[in-house]
C-alpha cells in the first residue's frame, strides 16, 4: 500500500474571463520512505498539486475531479474539520522561507509549540521541551526558540520552518522550493538535512522545485510537470539517463553539467502556453523541437515506457521504450 | 530658435502626458463625481451675485424671520429674515476662496520646506525636519484658535494662520520623495555637467514630485475648507464676511438647535460635506492614476 | 529598548521645550501694547497702567521675562485668569475629569468598534455591505466635527427629546442617591460620547479594514492555515495582532484630532471640560488661561505620543532602534 496516491487530479482556478487550467490529470506516487521530486518551471501548477492535496488553495480554486489517498484512506472528500486534523500531521508543507512564511509578531517557539497543541496530546512545558530538542535536530541553538522571526537569517528561517514542519511527525512532507531563496552553500546544508530528517524518520517527502541538480541528488523519483500536466514520471536515474519528453530533454539539457563537455546552456525558445485558453492537441506542442502531425490536434495519453516510468507523447506511441 | 524648439516639445510632451492622464482618470467613478461637485460649486462660487439676484424673490424679509422653506425663500430665513439660500450662494465663493489661497500657501511652504530638507540633508535637514516634528506634533485646532485669536478675526488672517499651520504633513511626504528621487542616476548625469543646486531642484526634482504635490493638495485643500469652517463656527471667523462657518456661527448662537431651525443648520453644513467629499473622491482617484499598482483590483 | 525609550523620551523633551518657547513668544507677538489688551477697562489711569506694568514684569527685558515665565512654569503657576480671578492651573485641573470621561469614553467606544466593524467589512469585502460601510465611513470622516454634534441634538434633544440639550448633569439638583446622580451623568454623557465615537470611529473602520485585507494576503497566513490553526485562531492570534498594529500608529496620529474634535463636541454640548473652556477664554480674550491651556493641552498630547511610540514598540518585535 501506498504512502500517498494521487489519481487525475484536476484543479482550475475561475476568474471572470474563465478558468485557468492549474493541473490537469495529475497521478503521483509516493512509497514509504521515498523522495518524489516534482519539477517544473513557475506556473507549471506544482504548487497547485501540493496544495490541493490539503485543500489549501485561494477561495476561486476549484478541485475539479481526482481521487487522493493516504495510506489507503481517501481524503478528496474531507471536509473540513477533518482536513484540519490531516493537515501537518499527516502531510506538512514547507513553504519557502523568504521574507513572510512565519508570524512577525510571536516568536518562533510559539508558533512551533502551536502546531504541537493543535495535533498533539502534550502539555505546554513538554511542547517546549520537544521544540527545543526539534531545534537541536536542525542544528539551531535551542535557546533561541524565544526569538522572532527576523531576528534569523534565511538559512536559519528555513530550518525553523522545517523544524515546525517534522514536529508531529507528518507521513509525509513536501517542501515547496525550501532552497530557493537560498545562497549555494545553505542550500547544500538544508537538503543535507532534509535527507538527514528522511532517513531517520522514514517519511515520504514532496520536494518541489525547478532545479534539477537538486531533484538527481535528493530524489529517489521525478515528476515533470509542464503546464499543468506531469508530462513524464519515473525513477530518477532512468529519467535523467533517458528522457522520453522532449520537455524533459529540453530541461536536462538546459542544465549545464560541471563535469561533463563543456558546452552552452541550451534554452527553450518560447514561452508556457495561457492556461486559460490552452491550444488544442499536445499544450507543449508550440515549443517543441520534434512536433509532428497529432500533436496539435489530439492530447497525448500517457504511455508507459517500462516500469514505473511513463511520459505524455505521441512520438512514444507504439510502445518506443529505452 | 532652439529655445522655442525646446519649449513646443515640451508643450506637445505636457499635452500628451495630459491626455494619457485624462483617460485614465475618467475611467474612475469615484474621480469624476468628485469632479462634478467641485465644478458645480466653483460654478456656484463664480456666478453668485448673479445667481442670488435670480433666486432671491425678495429682498426685504423682515416680516418672514426665521422661518422655514416656503415659496419665495427654498431654503427658509435666519433670524433676521435673511435669505438662506442667498446666504449659502454667497457663501461658497469665500468658503472656496479662503480654502483655495490657504491650500495654495500651505503647499508652497511644505514643498519647499520637504524639497530643500530632502536635497540639502544633513544640518538643513536636520533643522527642518525638527521644526516640522514640532508642527505635526502640536494639535491644530487649539494653535489656529490661538493664533487666530492674537492676529484678529479678519479674511488674509484666516488664511494666513490656516495656511501655516497645515504645511508640515506635506512637508514630510515631499522629503521622502525628493530623497529617493536624488539617487537616480539622471541627478547624477545633471550634475555632472554642471547644474547648479537650484537648477537641480526646479527642474528636475520639482516635475518629478508633481504628482505627488497634486494628489497632496487635493487632500489638504479638504482640510482648509473643514478647518475654516470650524474656525469661523467657534467665533474666529471674519463676522462681516459670510462664509458656510459664519452662517452655522450665527445659527448656532442665535439658538437654531432650540428652535429645531433645520433649514439654518443643514444647508449650509452640506455643502461643505458635499466639497470636502469632492475633493476625497478627486483624492483617491488621482492616486488610482499614479500609482498603477491601485488599478484593477484581483478578484 | 532601553535605547529606544531613552531617544524617544529625549525627542519628547526637546519638543516640549520649544513649544514652551513658542508659547511664550506667541503671546507676546500681539500687535499693540500687551498692558492695554490685558487690561480692558478703558477708564483706567497712566498710574495704575505702571503699576500693572510693574507686576507683570513688562518693563524687564524678554529674556528677563522669559526667565520669570520658566520659573514660574516650574512651580506649576500659570498666571490669573481674568475671568475668574482664579490661578490658572486650577481651572485646568477642575476641569480635566469631565473631559478625560468624554475623550476617553469616546475613544474607546470608537477603537472598539472601528475595529470590529473592519473586521467584518474586511470579511464581507466586495458585498454591498462593505460598500455601504465604506461609503458612511467616508462621509463621515468628510463632516465637520462640530455639525454631526449639531445635527445629533436636533435629533435626539430637540426633536426626539430622548436626552438633554448639554451639560453634564443638573446644576443646582439633589440627586436621591448616588446611583440617581451616576444615572443622571451618564444620560448626560451619552450623546456627547457617541457623538465623538461616530466622528472618529470612520477613519478606524477604513484603516482596520485595508490593513485586514492586506494582512490576509502574506505568507504567514498560508502556513498557519497549513498548520491546522481553526479559523477563529487564524484571526485572533495570527490575523489581528498583524492587523492592528497600523491602528495603534492611527491612535497616535489621532491624538491631535481628538483635542480638536473635543473643543468642538464640548462646545455644542456645553460638556464643562477642557474643550469648552478654551471656547470660553478665546470669546472672552482671557489670555491667561489661552495660554496656560494650549500649553497643557499640547503638552499632554507630546507625552501621549510618547506612551503610544512605547506601545508600539511593545507590540511590534520588529522595531529596533
Amino acid at each position: 500500500m501506498k504512502l500517498l496516491e494521487v489519481e487525475n487530479l484536476t484543479t482550475y482556478y475561475k476568474l471572470k474571463e474563465g478558468y485557468v487550467r492549474a493541473c490537469e490529470k495529475i497521478s503521483l506516487q509516493l512509497g514509504q520512505g521515498e523522495a518524489l521530486g516534482l519539477v517544473g518551471e513557475s506556473a507549471s501548477g506544482k504548487t497547485t498539486a501540493a496544495l490541493s492535496l490539503v485543500k489549501l488553495l485561494p477561495d476561486n480554486a476549484r478541485v475539479m475531479a481526482g481521487k487522493i489517498s493516504i495510506e489507503g484512506r481517501d481524503i478528496s472528500r474531507a471536509m473540513e474539520d477533518e482536513l484540519r486534523r490531516i493537515r501537518w500531521k499527516e502531510i506538512a508543507i514547507i513553504f519557502q522561507g523568504a521574507m513572510n512564511a512565519l508570524n512577525p509578531v510571536r516568536r518562533v517557539g510559539d508558533q512551533i509549540v502551536e502546531a504541537l497543541r493543535i495535533h498533539e496530546q502534550m502539555t505546554d512545558k513538554e511542547a517546549y521541551l520537544r521544540t527545543a530538542k526539534l531545534f537541536d535536530q536542525v542544528e539551531i541553538d535551542p535557546s533561541r526558540t524565544k526569538e522572532y522571526p527576523h531576528e534569523f537569517s534565511g538559512g536559519m528561517r528555513q530550518r525553523v520552518m522545517i523544524a515546525m514542519a517534522i514536529a508531529c511527525n507528518p507521513k509525509i512532507v513536501i517542501g515547496d522550493e525550501p532552497t530557493t531563496a537560498l545562497d549555494v552553500m545553505v542550500q547544500a546544508q538544508v537538503l543535507q538535512l532534509l535527507e538527514k530528517l528522511r532517513r531517520e524518520s522514514r517519511m515520504g517527502m514532496i520536494l518541489i522545485t525547478h532545479d534539477l541538480s537538486v531533484v538527481g541528488e535528493t530524489c529517489d523519483r521525478v515528476a515533470v510537470m509542464y503546464a499543468g500536466q506531469i508530462v513524464e514520471s519515473g525513477p530518477t536515474e532512468k529519467v535523467f539517463e533517458n528522457p522520453a519528453h522532449p520537455y524533459t530533454r529540453a530541461l536536462i539539457a538546459a542544465f549545464p553539467n560541471i563535469e561533463g563537455q563543456r558546452h552552452l546552456a541550451q534554452s527553450i525558445p518560447g514561452n508556457p502556453p495561457n492556461l486559460l485558453s490552452l491550444p488544442p492537441g499536445c499544450r507543449f506542442h508550440e515549443r517543441c523541437a520534434e512536433v509532428f502531425g497529432p500533436c496539435s490536434t489530439e492530447e497525448p495519453q500517457p504511455v508507459e515506457l517500462s516500469v514505473g516510468h511513463t511520459a505524455l507523447c505521441h512520438l512514444l506511441r507504439g510502445g518506443v521504450s529505452a | 530658435m532652439h529655445n522655442t524648439m525646446v519649449k513646443n516639445e515640451r508643450l506637445a510632451l505636457w499635452r500628451k502626458n495630459f491626455s494619457g492622464f485624462w483617460s485614465i482618470y475618467s475611467q474612475n467613478r469615484m474621480g469624476l463625481i468628485g469632479l462634478a461637485i467641485l465644478i458645480f460649486f466653483t460654478l456656484m462660487a463664480l456666478f453668485g451675485p448673479l445667481l442670488v439676484s435670480i433666486t432671491t424673490l425678495s429682498i426685504d424679509g423682515v416680516t418672514k424671520v426665521l422661518h422655514p422653506p416656503t415659496s419665495g425663500f427654498w431654503l427658509g430665513t435666519d433670524d433676521l429674515g435673511k435669505d438662506i439660500l442667498a446666504g449659502v450662494i454667497i457663501g461658497s465663493r469665500v468658503s472656496l476662496l479662503v480654502g483655495v489661497a490657504a491650500t495654495a500657501i500651505s503647499m508652497i511652504i511644505g514643498t519647499v520646506v520637504g524639497i530643500v530638507s530632502g536635497f540639502y540633508g544633513r544640518t538643513a535637514d536636520a533643522l527642518l525636519m525638527r521644526i516640522t516634528d514640532v508642527f505635526l506634533v502640536i494639535p491644530w485646532l487649539p494653535l489656529m484658535l490661538v493664533m487666530a485669536a492674537l492676529l484678529g478675526p479678519s479674511l488674509g488672517n484666516i488664511i494666513f494662520v490656516i495656511g501655516i499651520t497645515s504645511w508640515a504633513g506635506t512637508a514630510r511626504i515631499i522629503r521622502s520623495q525628493t530623497l529617493s528621487i536624488k539617487e537616480r542616476p539622471y541627478i547624477e548625469r545633471a550634475r555632472a555637467i554642471g547644474s547648479g543646486d537650484s537648477h537641480l531642484m526646479f527642474y528636475h526634482i520639482l516635475p518629478n514630485v508633481f504628482p505627488l504635490i497634486f494628489a497632496n493638495t487635493v487632500l489638504v485643500a479638504a482640510v482648509a475648507i473643514l478647518s475654516e469652517t470650524t474656525l469661523s463656527f467657534l467665533g474666529m471667523g471674519d463676522p462681516t464676511r459670510i462664509t458656510w462657518g459664519v452662517m452655522l456661527h450665527f445659527a448656532f448662537s442665535m439658538g437654531a438647535v432650540s428652535h429645531g431651525a433645520w433649514w439654518w443648520l443643514l444647508p449650509p453644513g452640506i455643502c461643505v460635506v458635499l466639497v470636502v467629499l469632492s475633493f476625497t473622491f478627486i483624492g483617491y482617484a488621482l492616486d488610482e492614476v499614479l500609482n498603477p499598482k491601485l488599478r484593477r483590483r484581483d478578484q | 529598548m532601553r535605547g529606544y525609550l531613552f531617544r524617544k523620551f529625549f525627542h519628547a523633551a526637546v519638543t516640549i521645550f520649544i513649544v514652551i518657547v513658542i508659547n511664550f513668544f506667541l503671546f507676546r507677538i500681539m500687535p499693540g501694547d500687551p498692558v492695554r489688551v490685558l487690561i480692558r477697562s478703558p477708564k483706567i489711569s497712566s498710574e495704575a497702567l505702571e503699576r500693572v506694568r510693574e507686576q507683570f514684569g513688562l518693563n524687564e527685558s524678554r529674556l528677563v521675562q522669559f526667565w520669570i515665565y520658566l520659573r514660574d512654569l516650574f512651580t506649576g503657576d500659570l498666571g490669573t485668569s481674568f475671568n475668574y480671578r482664579q490661578p490658572v492651573i486650577d481651572i485646568i485641573i477642575e476641569r480635566v475629569p469631565a473631559t478625560v470621561l468624554l475623550v476617553g469614553t469616546a475613544t474607546v467606544l470608537s477603537i472598539v468598534f472601528g475595529v470590529l466593524l473592519g473586521v467584518i467589512l474586511a470579511w464581507k469585502r466586495g458585498t454591498r455591505l462593505d460598500i455601504v460601510g465604506l461609503s458612511i465611513s467616508l462621509i463621515l470622516y468628510s463632516m465637520p466635527t462640530f455639525w454631526v454634534a449639531i445635527i445629533m441634538v436636533m435629533i435626539f434633544a430637540v426633536y426626539w427629546q430622548i436626552f438633554p440639550l448639554g451639560g453634564m448633569g443638573m446644576p443646582g439638583v439633589y440627586y436621591s442617591s448616588y446611583w440617581a446622580e451616576l444615572a443622571s451623568k451618564a444620560h448626560h454623557l451619552f450623546l456627547p460620547a457617541i457623538t465623538f465615537a461616530l466622528i472618529l470611529v470612520g477613519e478606524y473602520v477604513l484603516i482596520m479594514r485595508s490593513s485586514l485585507l492586506e494582512v490576509m494576503r502574506e505568507d504567514y497566513m498560508l502556513t498557519a492555515r497549513a498548520k491546522g490553526v481553526s479559523n477563529r485562531d487564524l484571526l485572533r492570534k495570527h490575523a489581528l495582532p498583524n492587523a492592528m498594529l497600523p491602528v495603534v500608529t492611527l491612535i497616535a496620529i489621532n491624538l491631535g484630532f481628538i483635542v480638536g474634535g473635543a473643543i468642538q463636541i464640548e462646545t455644542v454640548f456645553s460638556w464643562p471640560g477642557l474643550g469648552r473652556l478654551m471656547y470660553n477664554s478665546l470669546t472672552n480674550r482671557d489670555y491667561p488661561v489661552l495660554q496656560g491651556l494650549f500649553l497643557f493641552v499640547t503638552i499632554a498630547v507630546i507625552g501621549a505620543n510618547f506612551i503610544a511610540d512605547i506601545l508600539y514598540r511593545y507590540l511590534d518585535p520588529r522595531v529596533k532602534s
